[in-house]
């Protein structure tokens, strides 16, 4: 499943600069034995950002012309989100699904097999735009994208959940209640009280809406940040490792969470813009109705479980041998999410 | 007794060195990752500044709202346990008031540019606000 070899994730000093150019090695016969006409690979770099799996982009030398491509693979070390993610597989089969349901998509070039030596994964076309959200919220660049961008996720979202449930690879399926149930038990494991936590399994155990009577394809990670963005707006819809079946206004609800605003904390759709405009959307190219009193559950379920991942990251951090600081640093902002359940459940004045 | 300078000066001293004097000549990853632990320092030395006091005035809280005295983190514990029974919740008397002091005394270490926590501390009136 996993690479077999330890390599350090970054690559520097003399070890990494080996498995750097081991690495290379292997990608380019991977890419020989897949690509028609490639000749080996160049430009290869490790993107930052997804801390919890490894993406590396690099240039595909072909007869016909190079070709800009990323692998998306499990690094060394990997399993912070303990049964909740789809596997790589199952990614690269659901981004070829959403694309063809009209989700903008890179289009997905081979699934890691045991022959590529990689480990699990698959490659995919860059998609030229940007990812980070801060800079889709603030740079000039996409001023005339972001006020479509509210209405935009909706139509996005609506047509992740037309996916026809008969063609997805096998996934997870929790409900309202079963999922409450696993974020107390996560919440006792982490073995650090947190009474605002608690406050907040109270709130949703008492607000449960219970099962949803439509189950979808739900993305389970839809938010600003993982979406490649250009001047007229998305271009790709990144990250299916949460991708599961159920209520498809838990996609909506994370879009809202307030992390996920970054800062733009008056636009609760992506901090692009208002609910109404994102409900919107997703409507027009639905042609059903938003249960907002759903999104609303789910957005604090989203602020919650982001709190819980966030303590996630600390334990990894302590328990593997990388010693990050970016986990470290995640483990602090836990709080982020105490003082935003506050402001949803317990608002001052 | 330790001697001076204190925890909180060392740690700013070398933060600032990291931040004016080694992070312009230093880019890609690395310097995301310079950044990331100036962020750290930055933390530690907030800790050490504030955390004294506020854990103090969290600890009294608790045992006023517990009828009880243990240490932070037993107290911690105890209420974590009656709010997930149900014991005690956002009616029982000073439950709000005491999680909201406590979350921002968390934010003022972790993440004082957080903007939910800007936009409660510039919203909230200079002397106690004990709205609950």
């Amino acid at each position: 499943m996993r690479s077999s070899r330890k390599r350090p994730a970054q690559f520097k000093g003399n070890k990494a600069a080996m498995a750097a150019a081991d690495l290379a090695e292997l990608l380019g016969q991977s890419v020989r034995a897949w690509c028609a006409g490639a000749t080996g690979i160049r430009d290869l770099v490790q993107l930052s950002g997804g801390a919890s799996q490894e993406t590396l982009s690099f240039t595909i030398e072909r007869a016909g012309g190079d070709l800009a491509a990323i692998l998306r693979r499990s690094p060394p070390g990997y399993g912070s989100v303990s049964g909740r993610a789809a596997g790589l597989a199952a990614e690269a089969e659901l981004m070829k699904l959403a694309g063809a349901a009209g989700v903008p998509s890179p289009p997905v070039l081979h699934v890691l097999t045991e022959q590529d030596g990689l480990g699990e994964g698959f490659f995919m076309q860059k998609v030229e735009g940007e990812t980070i959200a801060r800079k889709i919220l603030r740079d000039d660049a996409f001023a005339a994208a972001r006020p479509k961008l509210a209405r935009q996720l909706g139509e996005i979202a609506a047509r992740i959940h037309s996916v026809a449930r008969d063609a997805l690879p096998t996934l997870r399926m929790l409900s309202s209640t079963e999922e409450i149930d696993l974020l107390r038990t996560e919440v006792r494991n982490l073995g650090w009280p947190r009474p605002v936590f608690q406050l907040a399994l109270r709130w949703l155990a008492d607000n449960d809406p219970g099962p949803s009577s439509r189950i979808t394809l739900v993305h389970g990670d839809y938010r600003n940040g993982n979406l490649i963005i250009g001047p007229n707006g998305v271009r790709a819809v990144l990250d299916w490792e949460l991708a599961h079946l159920g209520d498809p206004m838990e996609d909506l609800g994370w879009v809202c969470v307030n992390s996920w605003r970054f800062g733009a904390i008056d636009k609760p759709a992506g901090g692009f813009g208002s609910r109404e405009d994102m409900f919107a959307g997703y409507e027009a190219a639905s042609g059903l109705t938003v249960d907002a009193g759903r999104v609303k559950f789910w957005e604090v379920m989203g602020t919650l479980r982001w709190g819980i991942m966030c303590c996630g990251m600390m334990q990894r951090f302590r328990q593997s041998p990388e010693n990050s600081m970016e986990r470290a640093m995640i483990g602090r902002r836990a709080s982020e999410t105490e003082i935003d359940l506050l402001r949803l459940l317990a608002p001052r004045g | 007794m330790q001697d001076e300078p204190r925890l909180d000066e060392l740690i700013t001293a070398v933060a600032g060195f990291l931040r004016d004097q080694i992070a312009p000549q230093i880019s890609g990853h690395a310097a995301f990752k310079l950044r990331v632990g100036i962020n750290a320092l930055d933390l530690v030395a907030r800790q050490l500044t504030l955390a004294g006091d506020s854990d103090a005035q969290e600890l009294v809280r608790l045992q006023s709202l517990l009828g009880r005295d243990g240490s932070l983190s037993e107290l911690n514990s105890v209420l974590s346990s009656l709010i997930a029974s149900g014991a005690v919740d956002l009616s029982t008397p000073g439950l709000k008031d005491h999680l909201w002091r406590t979350t921002l005394a968390k934010l003022a270490v972790d993440q004082p540019t957080y903007a939910s926590y800007r936009r409660e501390v510039d919203s909230s009136a200079p002397a106690n606000s004990s709205s609950s």
